[in-house]
């Protein structure tokens, strides 16, 4: 596997630390007047999500990491596992466990493409589109008339999740929901 | 390349600013007699400094093919001259040091290099005062002197200076909870200069101008090395501080040929440990020093960093017309 040098570190390069797989986010060179060079790094492992910073000694390297973004659709899932298909007319399968999923299960809908993050060819996390159209099951019966004011109520959607919508919406509605805030946008 | 990386990383009145800047040092040195020199950027001989890479060409010379070295700073041709007689001289010279990239390193970067034979470094640290604060056109509310070993006592408790197997296990322990890296085989110089950079720098020059002295012995790149006032063997070297930047670095000039001479091996006994081509000495400068060098001190100034510092730039690209990302 290729390696990378502290000065080929940049945003977006994929390294491996400590047997985890991550991203890196920034890089920052730092140098006393007179000595050894340092490159202050921030990673987000890719495993747990979470953010690490680390100085180097300029010069070290890290082994590449061998992960790949690629769009596929989800299809179904078997009780256990969550099953996508490439996008790329090849139809080959990937399966995702409960770990890799995380909290996407609940924005997952058949037909929508995903992101799903592949290391050494295993899918590690699954990210799900900005907006999302779903249907609302289960609502509080809407306000007839009420499209102005404020106020608002839960309401469950197709694929689990529950959202804050406004109060005239009505179940059996299909709505635009923003994945990253889990909030309402519009009715779709 | 962007769009937009055809256009200067300066702005039109950061040009001008830098223009006036460069005017104003220029004054500085003729009102007081030193005299503007100007020595190759392309020399027969590199810098052996462990910490500087440089960069090199060949080039077709009277000789046939030749390996030269962009100069990392203008030191040994400066000493050279100081050696042949020169008496006080400045140069606003390019530079060039591979790898060094960032938010305040550009790969070819404005150096201010200035000698003052007979001077003593408080002397040379006062004339640097002054300069600053004509460039940025204020006084100074104050330039206090920071002990090195002081700066580490008091931020982590430890004595760098102290050598000894706990002064290391310490060392290495403040550098892997600052740096959360495995700091286990790391020497006490690579500690040192890690909590430096990341820890105790971004806190300097905060109330004026902090001016570190007594450096390890170990650091004393081309400085001579003294007994300091607990006597502890250092390097008579200092380092000027302002808004947490490293701005200048400054030597009682060390004008011995034969631990010039020594100083050159132990460089590449070390780049060698480290995996990094040897450079030869450069012999005219040990034959300048055995000539007679004057005994004084000099010192070296980033003038982009000054720039930033003028104009409040978060970026080095911002204080140049074409930073390495452009160029």
């Amino acid at each position: 596997m290729a390696s990378y040098s502290t000065n080929e570190f940049k945003g977006g390069l994929k390294v491996m630390l400590d047997g985890d797989p991550c991203n890196i986010v920034e890089n920052e060179f730092v140098k006393p007047g007179k000595g050894q060079a340092f490159n202050r790094v921030k990673l987000r492992n890719l495993m747990t999500g979470r953010t690490w910073e680390r100085t180097f000694k300029s010069g070290e390297s890290l082994e590449a990491a061998d992960v790949l973004d690629i769009d596929m659709e989800y299809l179904y899932n078997d009780g256990e596992m969550w099953h996508f298909m490439r996008t790329d007319g090849s139809f080959e399968q990937f399966a995702a466990d409960k770990k890799a999923v995380g909290d996407t299960s609940k924005w997952l809908k058949e037909q929508v493409v995903y992101t799903i993050t592949l290391w050494n060819d295993n899918p590690i996390s699954v990210t799900p589109p900005n907006f999302i159209e779903l249907e609302v099951i289960e609502t509080d019966p809407g306000l007839k008339g009420d499209t102005a004011q404020g106020g608002s109520k839960p309401a469950t959607l197709s694929t689990g999740a529950t959202v804050r919508v406004p109060l005239f919406i009505n179940q059996g509605e299909t709505l635009r929901v923003d994945t990253r805030t889990g909030e309402y946008v519009s009715r779709a | 390349m962007k769009a937009d990386d055809w256009r200067p990383g300066a702005t039109m009145d950061a040009l001008r600013a830098r223009a006036g800047l460069m005017r104003h040092i220029r004054d500085f040195f003729h009102a007081r007699d030193v005299l503007e020199v100007e020595t190759p950027v392309l020399g027969r001989a590199g810098s052996s400094d462990v910490h500087l890479d440089s960069l090199c060409l060949d080039a077709r010379t009277m000789h046939g093919d030749e390996r030269f070295w962009l100069q990392t700073s203008p030191e040994y041709h400066m000493k050279r001259l100081l050696a042949a007689g020169s008496g006080p001289i400045f140069q606003l010279s390019r530079v060039f040091r591979d790898g060094e990239t960032g938010r305040r390193h550009n790969i070819e970067f404005t150096l201010l290099e200035w000698y003052r034979p007979g001077f003593a470094l408080e002397a040379l640290i006062h004339e640097v005062a002054a300069l600053i604060e004509t460039v940025l056109g204020t006084t100074l509310p104050q330039v206090r002197f920071r002990r090195y070993r002081e700066l580490f006592k008091e931020h982590f408790s430890v004595d760098p200076l102290q050598e000894s197997p706990d002064t290391l296990v310490a060392l290495r322990d403040h550098a892997a909870r600052h740096a959360g890296a495995d700091t286990t085989s790391w020497s006490c110089d690579d500690c040192c200069d890690l909590l430096m950079s990341l820890v105790i720098e971004p806190l300097l020059g905060r109330e004026g101008l902090d001016v570190v002295m007594d450096y390890p012995a170990s650091q004393a790149a081309l400085a001579r090395r003294r007994t300091d006032h607990d006597g502890a063997m250092v390097a008579a070297r200092f380092e000027v501080y302002l808004e947490g930047i490293e701005l200048a670095n400054g030597f009682d000039e060390l004008t011995d040929a034969d631990e010039q001479q020594a100083r050159f091996e132990k460089d590449n006994r070390m780049r060698r440990e480290l995996g990094k081509p040897p450079v030869d000495a450069d012999q005219q400068l040990i034959a300048a020093l055995r000539t007679g060098m004057p005994q004084g001190c000099g010192v070296a100034l980033g003038v982009d960093r000054l720039i930033m510092l003028t104009l409040g730039l978060e970026d080095i690209d911002s204080a140049m017309a074409f930073g390495t990302a452009r160029c």
